[in-house]
């Protein structure tokens, strides 16, 4: 595969590294810039994951945990969208990881102690691998919101997070997606760490109609964007002959 | 740029980042078929010098983090990025739960045009807000003439495991005297 050369990234529009209304950061943020250097091979690689690895209900997290002719309690919805680079060309081919909590707020997790019960027939992970047009979609549940220890009164929005590979490493992400109309999204000390609400706006998926089917499931449209991708090595490499 | 295709902003990968990358380790039983991603880079009999390389992710109070993930990408023996017959390029490993430590056991890389061995890390968790980047170079090469430590000038020693013979140790500092060197790449 030919590599890629890859658009520098705009720190300015990530969230900083320290955080002060997010406590967990206090400790967890590098004092120092990022140093930067170029991609070299190394950074413009990486790995690549077949269609193969994909069992048949690992992007439907009502039944992957579920046991047979069971399913997950909780609204049922489609997540879907486009992996686009910010050329706005589909990336096609590359894994899309997700978790949640469930329905009622809590994860399938030893560490999260939350009222909210946890749900028997759901895990709370799932993945699939973006089509050739860049389009993905997983069915689940919709989470729900829950409290969380930060010094105060601070509930999570309802989210899904995300964890997507591009055809270079340093186009890897990891990030989290909300829902339209959300009041505590405003609220939030992790959302609100990112510098500008346009940013934030790219992280609310949108109820999706045309999507939705009747009588059964509701859609939401949600578009991940990585790092741009110029011409190829190899394509510069004919374009200069 | 229209605002529709920058690079989606990033956000913490939380607690429970485990749940979603390494269900199995994080208790989810049989997700997957109970094979977590990345978890083997050797998966047969490839050619080269098998390592081993124990890793801590350690906080500004010096306390090893227990909720992070740590994903490596590197070159296989012959310097190249593969396919390799019986080994992964890429591994993904979690830190333990109550020791922090994780443990990659892979190829050692060989020299890349004009880079000394190194592995490309790439770290999460909990507090991080954008997945840290950085590389682990080998105290048992020649590393002088690498363009990427000499990016980090006198911070170098902070991206260089120590070991030999097979066996590698390297923590990973985000804060205090000893911060690694994370990049913009």
């Amino acid at each position: 595969m030919a590599d890629h050369i890859i658009a520098p990234r705009d720190l300015d529009w990530h969230p900083k590294p320290l955080a002060p209304d997010y406590r967990s950061s206090l400790l967890r943020s590098p004092n120092h810039t990022r140093l930067h250097y170029d991609p070299t091979v190394t950074e413009m690689t990486g790995p690549t994951f077949g269609h193969g690895m994909l069992g048949p209900d690992d992007d439907d997290l009502i039944v992957n945990y579920a046991q047979a002719g069971e399913a997950a309690i909780g609204p049922r919805i489609i997540v879907h969208g486009k992996l686009l680079d910010e050329d706005g060309r589909p990336v096609s081919g590359k894994l899309i990881e997700v978790w949640q909590a469930n329905a009622g707020g809590r994860y399938r997790h030893k560490k999260d102690g939350y009222a909210a019960p946890l749900d028997p027939n759901f895990g709370g992970c799932g993945r699939c691998i973006s089509g050739e047009d860049g389009s993905y979609s997983f069915r689940t549940i919709q989470p729900g919101p829950y409290p969380w220890p930060n010094g105060g009164n601070d509930w999570r929005p309802a989210h899904i997070h995300f964890s997507v590979f591009g055809d270079g490493f340093a186009q890897r992400l990891i990030t989290q997606m909300y829902f339209e109309g959300d009041p505590h999204i405003a609220l939030c000390p992790i959302v609100q760490c990112i510098p500008s609400d346009t940013a934030i706006d790219r992280l609310v998926a949108r109820l999706d109609m045309d999507n939705t089917v009747p009588m059964d499931i509701r859609a939401y449209r949600f578009d991940i964007v990585l790092r741009g991708r110029g011409a190829t090595i190899f394509e510069n490499q004919m374009e200069g002959t | 740029m229209m605002a529709d295709f920058k690079e989606s902003p990033s956000q913490t990968a939380g607690p429970y980042v485990h749940i979603g990358c390494v269900p199995t380790f994080a208790g989810l039983q049989g997700m997957y078929g109970g094979n977590d991603l990345g978890a083997k880079m050797i998966t047969g009999d490839p050619n080269g010098s098998r390592i081993t390389l124990t890793c801590h992710v350690i906080d500004g109070d010096g306390v090893p983090l227990k909720d992070a993930m740590v994903e490596i990408w590197q070159a296989g023996p012959d310097g190249t990025y593969g396919p390799t017959e019986g080994f992964s390029h890429w591994g993904r490993q979690p830190t333990d739960a109550h020791s922090g430590e994780l443990v990659f056991e892979t190829l050692k890389p060989g020299a890349t045009a004009g880079q000394a061995p190194h592995l490309l890390a790439w770290i999460t968790a909990r507090g991080i807000n954008l997945g840290l980047t950085t590389r682990i170079y080998f105290a048992d090469e020649d590393n002088s003439s690498d363009p990427v430590l000499a990016v980090a000038g006198d911070r170098q020693a902070t991206l260089i495991a120590q070991g030999g013979d097979g066996s590698y140790r390297h923590d990973i500092y985000l804060q205090g005297a000893q911060e690694t060197v994370f990049f913009d790449v």
